[in-house]
């Protein structure tokens, strides 16, 4: 743990990082940039993890080990996101949220 | 020492998170979301879970911000600006954000959390053994699963970026 840091002012950094990354989520009308807010949020979530892993069971791994499944999940998301705004890009020229109105199937 | 580190990061964390989500720019926003992954995986050395710190750069800064630039260099001009959304709509979403951070700071200072003072510090062996245990509490399958779920969602990835030529081969 660090060294003069109660748990309580990690946990309102990591709620006041969650909350800019719902701003972003909701206020932005592009794919590439709602992505991005999904990554805020999601490391958010891992330092949350980490943090009360850390400081209320020090002998346990258990956050630890989730928030590693947490990261591979993330990357997974986004290769597969970022394969599908390029394959949309393609098909209507745009990648505004606005224009995505179409599934094909 | 430590202390003033963390105040450091955490300005660090806040300040480039904001700009990330309210540049016009898009490639500089992506590079705001670089500098807020750094300083998270600062948090992690600061805590001493020095492997998770690893992870977060290679996966996070060397991955992830590399293939979002990427797609951004790929789909946009360099210096497009995005449009963005109206103002009372962003007020809005501000009051409700800060509605939301309320109730949860609400509930956080005024739950007891039991906190344990230690200054453990868990090596990597300590994380391979849990991870491949099939003892009770063991991580066994879900780290088989999360091998699995990386080779569909990449294979998935190459079949829907490559579109419609595979299909066309596929069919004719």
């Amino acid at each position: 743990m660090i060294a003069g840091i109660s748990i309580y002012e990690i946990l309102t950094v990591t709620s006041m990082l969650f909350f800019i990354g719902i701003y972003g989520f909701i206020t932005r009308k592009n794919l590439i940039s709602v992505l991005i807010s999904i990554e805020l949020i999601l490391n958010a979530s891992v330092v949350n993890f980490v943090v009360i892993n850390k400081y209320l069971y020090p002998d346990m791994l258990q956050g630890l080990i989730f928030s590693i499944f947490i990261i591979a999940v993330a990357a997974a998301e986004t290769a597969l996101a970022v394969s599908i705004i390029i394959n949309l890009y393609r098909q209507i020229s745009s990648v505004e949220v606005k224009d995505t109105e179409i599934m094909k199937y | 020492m430590e202390k003033y580190i963390f105040y450091i990061l955490s300005a660090i964390i806040i300040v480039f998170a904001l700009a990330s989500v309210s540049s016009r720019k898009m490639l500089r926003s992506v590079i705001y979301l670089l500098f807020v992954l750094c300083g998270i995986a600062g948090i992690y050395f600061l805590i001493d879970y020095n492997f998770l710190a690893a992870i977060q750069l290679t996966v996070y800064a060397g991955g992830i911000v590399v293939l979002i630039i990427f797609s951004v260099l790929l789909v946009h001009h360099i210096e497009m600006e995005l449009e963005m959304v109206k103002m009372p709509r962003k007020i809005l979403t501000v009051l409700l954000c800060v509605l939301g951070l309320g109730v949860f700071l609400y509930t956080i200072y005024n739950n007891d959390f039991n906190v344990v003072e230690n200054y453990i510090t868990t090596n990597t062996s300590d994380i391979g053994t849990k991870l491949l245990s099939y003892d009770s509490g063991g991580f066994i399958l879900p780290f088989e699963v999360i091998s699995l779920l990386l080779l569909a969602s990449m294979i998935g990835a190459i079949v829907i970026a490559k579109g419609r030529n595979l299909n066309d081969k596929n069919n004719g």
